[in-house]
């Protein structure tokens, strides 16, 4: 169990989709797919859609709020969000959407394709092994 | 965080649902970045205006604004739209884009926001002072604001600008603190930079190493204010770069506590690394300029270029509305224009729907573009300085 902070609330299990590489919604991930489009990501071609995302920081454009905004609205969004370090956009993003996060956790501890458990509630990670 | 007592009757729907929504954004937000307490903003600039960025749901979120009576107290300006107002017929942006673009434009002009469409608010008369606190949402605009003017903001999300901008404050935390504003690593450049287009190869390399740090450049020589804004435009983008000082060139460069840094060195080999990188096709469809937009400097750069000359294949020359007209007085749009080029106002090629005008490979000048382009635009990418991108269009 790692404890963070609570960015948005919220408890959620899902698999996670994990990079190593921040991650710039906004140019980086389809508004309607949910497939992440910046070239040479890690996660280039993979989909977000009701994943547990995890990546250290946000980057790039601060219309990343509303590319978060819309993938929710679209059915396309992560079902949560880990951070090492969650920056205003993401958390803007994740606020208006509703989408659980949490941060200061050490991301290295997820591996992709991990069962997450996210309580963004009392900001709580839960990795089942 | 504190807040007032009217802060508080705002929080229980005294003003309204616009506000107290708005409100309730920006304290969740100070209560996660430790803000004591909100503070008066000079101006904001609000991000997420192209129709091609935020889409039916942004465009559903604003116009909710603007019919919930939604209204700013301070000076708001706003980024490229995905079109030019004006002249999106003659430049062939599709129609159907146009309509819905125009009810993103009429949704802000609503709540009292400037319709600017520009990236270079500081350009076009949004300019804030040494210090004064902002709440600003162009990635390259903060950068502008925070390293080369000196003034205060941190990274706003489109909608936590709107929501500034709206109750005229923000949270105090982050880089309106000055214990925050304090460089976390050292950027030794040992390379000439001539170009404006180095710049943005430097900031494009730059931002990828340090990511969300604040960079303290030693070695750079000279630069204009174009050259600043294509550094920290270009850093933006391939990281999260908000704010960076320049050794004897910045405002707070001198005041700033620069011991014991992490070092990292720029030589030759890794701006030419750079531009390899951003180099990803062979021959320009169109040449597209003004990524953030041009200045009038960088406008009268193109027109002697293009003076008395045919081109082969197009030109944009991206700027604000107001450089456009100071362009037009100058004559500089004539000569563009003579030479088969055009100066677009109002959007940029980022957030323009060139994929779907039949372009494929854009010849630019700027890390931002070349970092965007082939991903959001599904454009290859020919880097290089204006004098190389314009003899090969000509």
């Amino acid at each position: 169990m790692m404890k963070g902070r609570t960015i948005s609330p919220g408890k959620v299990k899902g698999i996670a989709l994990v990079s190593k590489e921040p991650i710039g919604f906004y140019g980086g991930i389809n508004i309607k797919t949910g497939i992440v489009i910046e070239k040479g990501h890690p996660l280039e071609g993979k989909n977000v859609k009701d994943k547990i995302l995890v990546f250290p920081c946000g980057k790039g454009s601060t219309v990343g709020s509303y590319v978060i905004y819309g993938l929710q609205k679209n059915g396309v969004a992560p079902k949560g969000i880990i951070n090492k370090e969650t920056e205003t956009i993401v958390a803007t993003g994740v606020i208006l959407a509703g989408i659980p996060c949490i941060d200061k956790i050490d991301i290295d501890q997820i591996n992709d394709g991990d069962t997450v458990v996210l309580n963004a509630d009392n900001a709580t990670v839960e990795v089942a092994k | 965080m504190y807040l007032t007592k009217e802060e508080e009757k705002i929080l229980q729907g005294e003003q309204g649902e616009v506000p107290e929504r708005m409100l309730r954004l920006l304290v969740q937000l100070g209560d996660i970045y430790g803000a004591d307490k909100m503070i008066p903003v000079g101006s904001v600039q609000v991000a997420g205006v192209s129709y091609k960025s935020i889409a039916d749901p942004g465009t559903e979120f604003l116009e909710d604004l603007s019919r919930k009576g939604a209204k700013v107290k301070v000076l708001t300006f706003l980024n490229p739209a995905g079109m030019d107002l004006e002249n999106w017929e003659t430049l062939k942006f599709p129609k159907e884009f146009a309509k819905n673009q125009l009810r993103i434009m009429n949704a802000f002009k609503s709540m009292g926001i400037v319709i600017t469409a520009t990236c270079t608010p500081y350009l076009a008369g949004n300019l804030p002072r040494f210090r004064e606190h902002i709440a600003w949402s162009e990635s390259s605009a903060i950068s502008f604001s925070n390293s080369v003017i000196g003034a205060r903001t941190n990274r706003e999300g489109g909608p936590s600008a709107l929501a500034a901008a709206i109750l005229g404050k923000t949270p105090n935390y982050g880089f309106h603190l000055w214990e925050n504003r304090q460089p976390t690593i050292r950027v030794n450049i040992e390379t000439d930079l001539t170009f404006d287009a180095d710049f943005g190869a430097l900031g494009y390399h730059v931002g990828k190493q340090v990511k969300n740090k604040i960079p303290y450049f030693t070695g750079i020589k000279n630069a204009d204010t174009d050259q600043l804004k294509s550094l920290g435009a270009a850093m933006a983008a391939s990281g999260a770069v908000a704010l960076y000082h320049i050794e004897e060139l910045t405002p707070e460069a001198d005041l700033v506590k620069k011991d014991n840094l992490e070092t990292i060195t720029v030589t030759k080999k890794e701006l030419d690394e750079a531009y390899a990188k951003l180099n990803t096709g062979k021959e320009p469809d169109i040449v597209i300029l003004g990524c953030p937009h041009a200045s009038l400097r960088e406008i009268s750069a193109v027109a002697e270029k293009l003076k008395g000359k045919k081109l082969r294949k197009p030109v944009w020359v991206c700027t604000s509305r107001m450089m456009k007209e100071a362009a037009e007085r100058m004559g500089y749009s004539d000569i563009i224009e003579k030479a088969g080029g055009y100066i677009v106002a109002d959007t940029c090629m980022v957030v323009s729907p060139i994929e779907d005008m039949g372009y494929k490979t854009t010849g630019v000048n700027s890390g931002k573009a070349g970092n965007y382009l082939p991903g959001f635009c599904k454009q290859n990418v020919c880097f290089a300085n204006l004098h190389k991108l314009l003899e090969a269009a000509l």
